[in-house]
């Protein structure tokens, strides 16, 4: 009876180390995340302020005048700004209807096998790199609104022909690429709605939409809501794919112009940009960062007041 | 007095399983029916043959007949909507919409049509009355119908189900999630609401049953064993199976 | 009132709302084949062995991507070993041992923070601090821990659900039996955690994949092979998709196409892993 001699405090001084050091380690790893939130936070403003003050607020935000390489440089970049904001919208407003309605047709109306094709399909534009989108944009969409620009400007004396590189291709590639982010969200908020919801819609006698439009899609409103601003989030984060497809110069944006947004600004003159002109495009930067984290604050929000309701 | 609904040789499958097997029943206008008996021994897939809520359930076959008022209600031509609006339900949770108690009423009227608020005002009055639940509700319309109590909540479910003037109102086990104060107030409001209605009852419940039913049924495995009234069935089961169960040897 | 159920009532309103939502969903579908299908139609005939195998050089007169696909391997590789532990020990330190709501609820935060941020911004970021502070300059390595933070919230949230998904029965059965905690983890948890867990490594292998913004300014656009393993981390280096992407900037579609072929291929390759692994191991689905 050797093993009823073995005290039950021994060894418990090894085994206590490892248990301490695995929970010390696996504390520092969740910390990461927030780790690195804040020295993107810190490193953003750092690197985006400096020209602020040395330009002058005004006149990198509210100025329209974007010539960092001239011999009296200006670097206003309010048409920037107004392109990213103007080009999101419109591609929310073609990506929503179409991304809620399809995931109403995944979650409530469409039979298991073409909710499968269609699942598999979103997947995987979900998947393919954005500079695909880029490439794809170019070579379809960019010959196609040149053969546009030429049929509605052909008597214009003064628009200046961009070969079909202008905002509406770019709103167009953006709206394609948030689909995805929308339809798998909303389907998601449309799956967790109780299906007592539906049940006692239709015992009431409502038709299979009348009960999707007037019961479903208001119990999931939150869910529908966070799927918009996350595709607001992504559309307005997107670089490479609107680069070339939005003709890259710096114009008021209106639908047949080229134009430059606050990712695409960043992207094509950080390889050669330097001093101030280099600072500017980190402001650029801290601009589409705040931008971004107002988001996630809606987001925030919306998901709170969401637990509130239930 | 005449039969409200007539359902003849009805069987129905779930993929392979048989789970109503043959049952041929009457249900009397103005009475109220109780369907009784073990858990899965059919009575609630019976309930929703009624209003063809079953047509929901994958893999479902239903063969044989069920007449309202001489009308056979899996006919093909049938509209399942205005079927649904003669035929309204309850279900066993309490499951108001995530809305006022005003637009929850105000939803099935909306449906079929109704627009004007004045209109609405009166069903949703009216209904709340029919359902005794308008003294309790009455200052808070526009508050969320989720802040009720349990009990609150399954009369205002009646309510709802009330608005959109049903014939016949089936009700799926609706005092099982209740507590006894709250279920003996739906019974009370049952026994009024048959001078109107037509009225189908799924309960476990044989005290219930005995209380408020006119007429009971007991089923088995997907078959209805024995029908008749209330007091009948309680006092002179014809059937030996029957007999078992209302004296609590198994179920 | 007294309607024959026989009439059927028409709901215009209701056919025409049905005809949106198939529409949609044909957008939605028709645009993934218009996309798959006309990189097949571009891609394809350019396709040879020899792109892939061969490196682009003035001197040889030869074009190919192989550096390019040596990188890639090497950015997933990279990127993966230093973001997995993190991530997945971080799901761990949240679902078993966190007590402090308040700490959970700013690492919950935080997460969905990062998961927010555009790709750019994390490739400015990178620049800055690990090729500028960190002094990595232009470098796989560089390329690598900026992916690695912008990964981590895919590894670590699918490692959370995967570990949630963990019955509550088996945990206490292993502690009942006089195992110690990080012991249960280790036998216990992550074993029948691993489905959930690689999954998200795979969606996050796709991420690598298809990067561009964040590696433009941290890992460059170099296409040479390695000399040496470890020393080809700190020299600069193009993935699949820089180099589709300065093919693109230089008008040379064709290329660009056979490099996106690659990319799609990879892509479904992924997609289809990951779902041919939460099929296979969905214990609550097969039951």
């Amino acid at each position: 009876m050797d093993k009823s001699m073995v005290s039950i405090l021994s060894n418990r001084q090894t085994k206590s180390m490892v248990e301490k050091v695995a929970a010390i380690i696996l504390t520092a790893c969740a910390i990461v995340s927030v780790i690195a939130v804040i020295s993107i936070t810190v490193y953003m403003f750092i690197s985006g302020t400096p020209a602020l003050f040395q330009v002058g607020i005004t006149d990198i935000l509210f100025s329209s005048v974007w010539t960092p390489t001239a011999e009296v440089p200006s670097y206003g970049i309010l048409y920037v700004i107004l392109t990213s904001i103007i080009g999101v919208f419109f591609a929310i407003c073609i990506a929503v209807p179409i991304g809620i309605l399809t995931a109403i047709n995944l979650a409530e109306i469409a039979k298991p096998k073409i909710r499968g094709v269609v699942k598999s399909a979103i997947e995987l534009l979900a998947g393919i790199p954005s500079v695909v989108y880029g490439l794809l944009g170019i070579l379809i969409i960019n010959p196609f609104m040149y053969q546009l620009e030429l049929i509605i400007f052909k008597d214009s004396s003064t628009h200046q022909f961009t070969g079909g590189s202008n905002l509406i291709s770019a709103i167009l590639v953006l709206a394609i690429m948030i689909l995805p982010t929308l339809i798998n969200i909303t389907e998601t908020a449309l799956q967790t709605v109780p299906d007592h919801y539906r049940k006692s819609s239709l015992a009431l006698g409502a038709s299979q939409m009348q009960t999707i439009f007037k019961v479903v899609l208001p119990a999931a409103k939150n869910g529908i809501m966070s799927a918009i601003v996350l595709g607001v989030g992504r559309a307005i984060g997107e670089a490479m794919a609107i680069l070339l497809v939005a003709g890259n110069s710096v114009n008021l944006p209106l639908p047949f112009s080229s134009v430059r947004f606050l990712t695409t600004a960043i992207v094509s003159e950080m390889s050669y940009a330097s001093g101030t002109h280099r600072d500017v495009l980190f402001t650029i930067g801290l601009v589409l960062f705040v931008f971004i984290i107002c988001m996630n604050l809606i987001l925030t929000f919306i998901l709170k007041g969401g637990k509130d309701d239930g | 007095m005449g039969n409200k609904i007539v359902a003849e040789q009805l069987n129905l499958y779930y993929g392979e399983k048989h789970a109503l097997k043959d049952v041929s029943l009457d249900i009397v206008e103005n009475k109220i029916t109780a369907f009784i008996g073990p858990s899965g021994c059919g009575k609630s897939t019976f309930l929703k043959t009624l209003n063809r809520m079953n047509d929901y359930v994958n893999n479902v076959k239903v063969s044989g007949s069920v007449l309202l008022d001489d009308e056979n209600i899996y006919d093909s031509r049938v509209d399942t909507t205005i079927l649904r609006k003669k035929v309204g339900m309850v279900f066993q949770q309490p499951n108001p919409f995530p809305m006022s108690i005003y637009d929850n009423i105000a939803y099935g009227p909306r449906i079929h049509g109704i627009k004007n608020k004045k209109q609405l005002d009166i069903i949703v009055e009216k209904s709340l009355k029919a359902a005794a639940l308008y003294d309790e509700v009455a200052d808070r319309l526009h508050s969320s119908a989720l802040g009720l109590s349990g009990g609150q909540q399954q009369r205002l479910c009646i309510a709802r189900c009330l608005a959109v003037e049903p014939e016949v109102i089936l009700l799926d086990e609706p005092t099982s999630a209740l507590d006894p104060i709250s279920t003996l107030k739906i019974e009370e409001l049952l026994m009024e609401l048959k001078k109107k209605y037509t009225i189908a009852i799924v309960t476990h419940n044989m005290q219930q049953a005995s209380r408020i039913a006119d007429f009971t049924a007991f089923f088995l495995v997907g078959e209805m064993v024995e029908y008749g009234k209330t007091k009948d069935i309680f006092s002179l089961p014809q059937d030996k199976r029957t007999e078992d169960y209302i004296t609590g040897r198994f179920g | 009132m007294d309607r024959s159920l026989y009439e059927k009532k028409n709901r215009f309103i209701d056919t025409v709302l049905n005809i949106f939502i198939q529409l949609s969903t044909f957008i939605s579908v028709v645009l993934l084949i218009i996309i798959i299908g006309y990189i097949c139609y571009r891609g394809i005939p350019y396709f040879s062995l020899d792109y892939l195998v061969n490196t682009t050089s003035i001197l040889k007169n030869t074009i190919g991507i192989l550096p390019n696909i040596v990188n890639t391997i090497y950015m997933i590789v990279v990127t993966l070993l230093i973001a997995c532990p993190i991530g997945i020990g971080g799901a761990i330190y949240l679902n078993e041992y966190a007590t402090n709501k308040k700490f959970v609820t700013m690492i919950s935060f935080t997460t969905e923070v990062l998961a927010g941020i555009p790709s750019i911004i994390y490739g400015l970021f990178g620049m800055l601090f690990f090729g500028g502070v960190l002094k990595l300059d232009y470098s796989i390595l560089t390329g690598a821990l900026t992916l690695s933070i912008m990964i981590l919230p895919i590894i670590s949230r699918n490692a959370q659900i995967a570990l949630q998904a963990v019955p509550k029965s088996y945990r206490e059965a292993a502690l009942g039996m006089g195992s110690t905690k990080w012991y249960m983890i280790r036998t216990v948890l992550l074993p029948s955690a691993i489905p959930g867990i690689l999954t998200g490594v795979i969606l996050a292998m796709g991420r690598i994949v298809a990067e561009s913004a964040a590696l433009l300014f941290t890992a460059g656009s170099l296409a040479v092979l390695p000399k040496n393993i470890f020393g080809h981390l700190f020299s600069s280096g193009g993935t699949l998709t820089i180099q589709l992407y300065l093919e693109m900037a230089k008008a040379h579609y064709d290329q660009a196409f056979v490099i996106a072929l690659i990319l799609i291929v990879i892509v479904l390759c992924l997609n289809f892993v990951a779902k041919w692994i939460s099929r296979k191991f969905d214990v609550n689905k097969r039951g």
